[in-house]
Parts: C-alpha cells; structure tokens; sequence
C-alpha cells in the first residue's frame, strides 16, 4: 500500500486540527506573513538559535518596531532592509497574527549560577515593566523577555551599551544603577535568567 | 479514477489495513462522511517548494484532498550542506522524515511519479497506478544535463562528484577532501547561470577553505567559472581577502572567470584532468567538484511543462503553467527571475501557489501575491552575508520593491558578520521546521 496515512488519519487528524487552525485566508494573512514566518517561525515562535520569537507581541509594540527598523532606528543585520518591504498596513495585518499567538519556548543552554543571581536582578531592576518574570509585555514597549533566545538578547544589549540602540529613559537610569552596583556581569546573569524560562504561558 | 470510484478505492485501504482499529475507525467514519467531492490536489515533490504547498493547502482548507507523491522516505536539505566540509555539521543533521507532517492530513505516497497526463488530469506512479487530480503542482527541482559536458556523466560521479543533491554525494566529496594530502589542490567548476542556489559554490568554496586554513594550509582551491560574475560577489572577495588571502601569493582561494578562460569544456576524470576555456588549458587537481549545467527536473519534460531553457515558464501570480492548464511548478524548475533557484525562494513560491490553488478550486479571487527571498552565505568562521529581496507583481513580471532589500554592507563590523552567521543557523532551523512539522 502506498499511503503512508490511511484515510482515517486524515479524517481523523483533519478534525483535530480543524479546531485549532484556520480554515481560511481571512484569519491567516499568508501572503503577509509570507516572508515573517520563515525565519520568526510559522506561529511566530522561532527555534533559535538566536532569531527572536515574535509571538504574544504587543501590537502597538510590534507596529512601531517595525517602523523603526524601517527607518533605520534601529540597527538591524536584516531585519531593515526586509522592513522596507512592507507598508504600515502591512505591519498592522502581521501585528494582529503574531499577537495572537501563543510564545512557544524551547530549552536553552543556561548557567544555573548566573540565572540564580539573574533572577534577583530582575526582580530588582526589570519587573516592573517587563512583568510575570518577563513573561509578559509591558507598557511603553517593555518586551517579552521570558525564554527570548540568549543570543538575540546578548546582541540587543551590547547595542543598547554601544549607544546605538535606544531605550526608554526610565530604562536606561535602572540599567545604569544596575551596572553601577552589580557590574557588566549582570547582564549575563539576566540572559541566563530569561534564557532559563521555559514555562508556557 | 472518477471521484466516486477513487473514494471506493480509499474505503477499500481503510478496509484493507484490516482489524486494527484504525482500519474500522476509518470504515466508520467514511459511511458517516458526507463529503464525498473534495477537489484533489495532487503535489509531485517533497522538498522546500512542495512540503509548504501541500501543508498550506490544507491549512487554508482542509476540506481539499492533498496527496504529496516523494521517492524518498528522507530528505536530505541541500542548503547548509556546505557545512559538511568546514566540519561544522553531519549530514545526519541534514536529514528529516515526513513523519512530523501527519498531523496536516496530507496524503503521502512514497513513489516516484513517472508520467503527466494533462488532458485526464492524471499522475502516473512508477508502480503503475495512477492518481487523479484537480490541481497538480510539479516541485521536482532540478535536473542535470548530463550530455553537455564532455567526459562527464553519472557513471564518473563516483570519482569526481557534483555533490549538488546533498546525501551520498557530499560525504564523497568530503571524505575525498579529508583523504586529500596537504598542499593538493581542489577544482570546483560552476556552470552557466541559472543554476540551484547560485551563491552556493562560492560558499562552498569558502568553507572548504576554511578547512584548509586549519588543517591543510598548503593546499588551494581554484574555481572555474562559466560566469563573469557571481552573486554577493564584493562581499565573498572581502570575504576571501580577510580570511583566505585572496591577491596574495599563498592565497587559498582563486577564482577564474569565463572571460579568464574559466569555463569548463571537458572532463578527462582517469587523468583526473578538466580543460577549460577557447583553448581547452588542461588543469589537474587531486580532487575535482564538477557542478554540471543544470535543468528542470525530470518530471517537467513529461508534461510539457518545460520550455527550450529547460526550465518552466508560469503565471507569477498562481504559478500556474503557461503551457499546460490545471498544472503548477514551484521552486527550481519554474522560471520566476529575478528570483533565484534557492529554498527560501520555493517556499516563498509555495504559499503563493497554495494560495491560487485555493482560490481556484473555491472558486474565489487570487489575494494580491507577495514574495520573498533570502540567501545567506557563510563565507567563514563567524563570518556570514546576506542578500535578502521582497518582490511583487507588476504587469506579470516579478520585480523588487524599490528600497527594500539588498546586501549586507561591505566591511561591516566583524559582529555584524557573527551575527550573520547566528541569523544564517536560525534561518535554517526555522525554514525546516516549517517544512517538516
């Protein structure tokens, strides 16, 4: 016999995925999301190593980081030269996909030690904005921090330190005060802290 | 087969896989089944055009019947597969089964399809059945032409291989390389453009001397080109001149084009001798990497759907033939310049032609399309470029969206380029996961 699948998984399987998914274009923007998801991951969660997940975003987050990049605010290997691409609509459309989505995170090679004293420091310095842990975005554009890849994170922050990514002030004086009392290891305690969450949520 | 008679064929496997379970499950489930008219779409090829199509087809709809008919019961990307030779990975991490795309109710069958028969929408497998269909989609990738290279054919690939399909041929490749005494020299040919993943034989180039650098310092590897230039060209030279010492005497690298008599006119493979150019120079090497002239893959010659080019030339907006109704092809096959023959370009293609395939068999108007494309190199250790493009359509012809896209800089920072290459491995992991899960 030559199918691999019989007729009853596909029934079978067509059912169940039928209530998770979508059943046309309208809900699935593909021809928008067409260049997103290849790299970012088909519902927005990437499998890294170092491409971040987009899923759960804020929207309003999601529009004007795209914008940003768009115009070059923010330093970028690829993602600015892809934003051009797409008009505002376009960023909006993909807003609404990948806010609704559900951050999917996978296990990352973490220093327990460093996520330890990580975890402190959050606490500390971050939770306020970047809320439940990192878990959950914040006002003002505070992300998803909670199992975001460990690379991406250590690029954005050596950006952020070599001036070249901005931040919000209030960021900023807590990132300054950080570093002041906790020295530059502090940041590697941090990404081992958010790289060791893994939680669903 | 008619409709009815094909959905009499489905019963009788349900039956046929017997007392399980499943068997009786799915006799059950066919007698309170109603639909019994679900359009079929059948798809020739499970690589980086055909995976994405038949998944978003039944994502989009998972009313429309989906049959992937694939020969192997694996598969081997042939992106990354340069990877093999800088050490950095084993083929076994290029390989993936099909096993994570049941859960999308694509029918697959492991067969080879031998035949198109246009007029009665039918597709003729290898062990003699035949499969209707309301859409086909022919993502057969490409082909070589065996015939237009003196001295090469398949029966010498043992020897010298192409290593362009990745699998066995690579490891030959490799282990030749690793057998390959210090100071030796290795030839790769590049045909004539168009041709699968045309940045590719620079990167493999690049990576095998990065290999070289450490482990075989004497050695070089020289390219003969057909081309007189090649894609992200300033970047691989500043590339290879701050890693291999391109210019220099001891360089690892040297790149001939056609115009420097580069282009391969025959292949002697017992003297292990290439001869190239007006005046067929003889060049040896102890290992040679023929990449050969390449076409559309087989399959697209038995339907009609290729042109003199070799390649198949369709609608950019569904994909669709324009030389046979009903029929599409995606990924290397099809003709749809300035995209190029690359992975991320088929799977871009992909969800178009899914989308058309939707549209049509709903009955419904095609959604304006949009394209994309990205093709990363790593040129070395911690050193990787990028081109990346977004397209539209524009009086039926492909073009870029002005502003966008583009290559990374020249002599950017050296973390840009790390980056690059930390950007270029999660454009692999997240490109597979989307074909095989």
């Amino acid at each position: 016999m030559d199918y691999k699948t019989t007729r009853t998984l596909l029934l079978v399987s067509g059912l169940l995925f039928a209530t998770t998914t979508w059943a046309n274009e309208d809900n699935l923007p593909l021809m928008i999301l067409n260049s997103c998801i290849v790299c970012h991951g088909f519902q927005g969660s990437s499998l890294g190593p170092a491409t971040p997940s987009i899923a759960g975003i804020d929207k309003e987050d999601f529009v004007e980081t795209m914008e940003a990049y768009k115009n070059d605010e923010i330093p970028s290997t690829i993602m600015g030269r892809i934003a051009k691409g797409y008009t505002h609509a376009d960023f909006q459309v993909m807003a609404k996909y990948f806010s609704k989505q559900t951050f999917v995170r996978y296990p990352q090679q973490v220093n327990l030690d460093k996520a330890k004293q990580g975890a402190v420091l959050h606490k500390e310095f971050c939770e306020k904005c970047h809320k439940n842990n990192g878990y959950s975005f914040g006002d003002e554009g505070a992300s998803i921090l909670a199992g975001q890849w460990m690379p991406y994170l250590r690029f954005n922050l050596a950006d952020i330190r070599a001036n070249v990514r901005e931040i919000p002030k209030k960021m900023k004086k807590r990132l300054d005060k950080m570093l002041k009392i906790h020295g530059e290891e502090s940041l590697e305690a941090l990404i081992n802290f958010y790289g060791s969450l893994t939680e669903r949520k | 087969m008619s409709k009815i008679s094909r959905r009499n064929f489905l019963i009788g496997t349900g039956i046929g896989v017997g007392v399980t379970a499943a068997g009786i499950l799915a006799y059950k489930m066919m007698e309170v089944e109603p639909k019994s008219q679900a359009a079929k779409v059948v798809i020739i090829g499970g690589g980086a055009g055909g995976l994405i199509a038949a998944k978003y087809i039944r994502i989009l709809d998972p009313t429309l019947e989906v049959t992937l008919i694939e020969q192997n019961l694996a598969y081997y990307t042939c992106f990354m597969s340069n990877e093999l030779f800088n050490g950095e990975r084993t083929v076994e991490s290029l390989k993936f089964s099909y096993d994570g795309l049941e859960k999308y109710g694509i029918n697959f069958v492991y067969n080879q399809a031998i035949d198109i028969d246009p007029i009665a929408r039918k597709v003729v497998l290898q062990n003699g059945k035949q499969l209707a269909y309301d859409r086909l989609i022919v993502s057969p990738g490409i082909d070589f032409k065996w015939d237009s290279i003196e001295g090469y054919d398949e029966a010498v690939i043992g020897k010298i291989p192409h290593a362009w399909k990745a699998g066995s041929q690579s490891l030959i490749l490799r282990q030749q390389l690793e057998d390959m005494e210090d100071g030796g020299t290795l030839i790769i040919t590049v045909p004539k453009k168009p041709f699968r993943c045309p940045t590719a034989p620079y990167e493999r180039a690049s990576l095998i001397a990065e290999y070289f650098k450490r482990n075989k310092p004497n050695s070089n590897i020289l390219i003969f080109d057909a081309n007189t230039v090649f894609p992200q060209q300033d970047l691989f030279m500043e590339g290879w001149e701050k890693l291999y010492g391109i210019k220099t005497e001891n360089s690892l690298i040297e790149w001939i084009p056609s115009n420097e008599a580069g282009n391969l006119v025959r292949v002697n493979a017992k003297e292990m001798a290439i001869y190239v150019g007006e005046f067929e120079d003889e060049q040896k090497a102890e290992v040679i990497n023929v990449i050969p002239p390449q076409k559309a893959g087989k399959i697209a010659f038995k339907a009609g759907l290729a042109d003199d080019s070799g390649w198949c030339p369709v609608n950019l907006k569904t994909f669709e033939s324009s030389l046979q109704k009903y029929i599409h092809v995606i990924g290397d096959a099809c003709i749809a310049s300035p995209m190029p023959k690359a992975a991320h370009a088929a799977n871009s293609q992909a969800k178009v032609c899914a989308l058309a395939v939707v549209s049509a068999l709903q009955g419904k108007e095609m959604p304006e399309p949009s394209y994309a494309n990205t093709c990363y190199s790593l040129i070395g250790e911690n050193f990787g470029v990028s081109f990346t493009a977004v397209y539209h359509l524009e009086e039926g012809k492909l073009q870029y969206v002005e502003g966008a896209g583009g290559f990374s800089p020249l002599d950017a920072s050296a973390e840009q380029r790390k980056r690059e290459v930390a950007y270029a491995h999660s454009w692999y992991k997240n490109i597979t996961n989307e074909m095989f899960n």
